[in-house]
């Protein structure tokens, strides 16, 4: 496929079926299973705890992070501060700090509202899948991403919803729902697998993951919390750079 | 059931606004700049320390309300990273994971 270069537009469009709203949007699709269960249970727990369905709406529409919205939930029904819950729900989400930076060489190319819209709707699972897609190109399309991301934050809100709704006769579904988020750890399996077949050296990046896998646990178990993931990430990831070799630029 | 307290869109407004600043700072901020190449690699490790935290996580501590520490769960993941290896697509591990698990959960 010949390209002009030169042009000012960096996204000539060319290639709608990878690049698109609509790839995007397709891409989502494990994501969306997974959001689907875990957004039905979220719903049914926010409903428990006295909220009513246009605040389920604007929960996840606004806040759009399933362990805060426990989170909040859990500690507004046991009468906590608004600066205790406010706390809590920052060191949960202050993890996206490693994949928003992680994330931010692929999305320099856009301005810099592109980069704080799609950067407002970052989870998780959106971020493992975006990454996933850096190891073969070079920079991300902001189309491609907001497909994605507005797909995950739909399914989400309408997830929420429905488990507020639903609430009462919900109890024989809870096997399905069970299911359906396991989606998510098994999204995490296959993304991780896809990660190290990418690696330019396979052995380092399964010495990141068993390293990264132990603290996660190791810590979980010790400091229930939010702490798990971010220090696993620290020392994974830095165990990676000291397993780079110095004189060779990393590549992905 | 449409009602929406004052208080409830403060405190979830209060909450977005720390969910959002650690989304975006790093992408406004660490484009502007060139980053060293000992922190691009330690960046580009960033992803696989992070899904194997959080893969570890689902499977090896209850989370919440919706995952718990089952020998069904820890089958069926084996079963979706040895799909993933041997047919690298994400579809086919994430079907064939939920199937191994829904056929577990529903005999045992």
């Amino acid at each position: 496929m010949s390209l002009s270069i030169g042009g000012a537009v960096s996204e000539p469009g060319v290639l709608p079926q990878t690049n698109g709203w609509l790839a995007g949007a397709r891409d989502a699709f494990s994501i969306a299973m997974g959001y689907y269960g875990v957004g039905l249970a979220a719903g049914v727990v926010e409903h428990a705890a006295g909220l009513s369905v246009a605040e389920i709406l604007f929960l996840s529409v606004v806040l759009y992070a399933g362990s805060a919205q426990f989170i909040l939930v859990s500690m507004l029904a046991l009468g906590q501060s608004v600066s205790a819950i406010v706390l809590t729900v920052f060191f949960v989400n202050v993890r996206h700090v490693l994949m928003s930076a992680a994330l931010s060489p692929y999305l320099r190319h856009l301005p810099a509202w592109q980069n704080v819209l799609l950067g407002a709707q970052l989870t998780d699972e959106t971020f493992v899948v975006a990454i996933a897609r850096c190891g073969r190109e070079p920079q991300l399309s902001a189309r491609w991403l907001g497909g994605l991301q507005l797909t995950a934050w739909m399914v989400w809100a309408c997830a929420n919803v429905s488990g507020a709704l639903l609430a009462g006769s919900l109890s024989e579904r809870l096997l399905q729902t069970q299911v359906l988020s396991f989606a998510l750890p098994c999204m995490f399996a296959g993304l991780l697998v896809l990660q190290l077949q990418v690696q330019s050296v396979r052995w380092r990046g399964v010495s990141v993951a068993i390293t990264s896998a132990i603290v996660a646990l190791t810590v979980a178990w010790h400091y229930p919390g939010p702490w798990a993931v971010i220090i696993a990430t620290v020392v994974g990831a830095t165990l990676g750079l000291l397993l780079t070799p110095t004189t060779v630029e990393p590549t992905a | 059931m449409m009602e929406l307290r004052v208080s409830i869109v403060e405190l979830v407004v209060l909450c977005a606004l720390v969910t959002v600043l650690p989304r975006v700072l790093p992408l406004i901020l660490l484009s502007r700049i060139t980053l060293p190449a000992w922190l691009r690699a330690w960046l580009a490790a960033v992803p696989v320390a992070v899904l194997a935290a959080l893969l570890a996580l689902q499977v090896g501590v209850p989370n919440g309300q919706w995952t718990g520490q089952d020998p069904a769960m820890l089958f069926a993941i084996v079963s979706a990273l040895l799909v993933a290896t041997v047919s690298r697509s994400l579809l086919l591990t994430v079907l064939i994971g939920m199937l191994v698990y829904a056929l577990l959960l529903s005999f045992f």
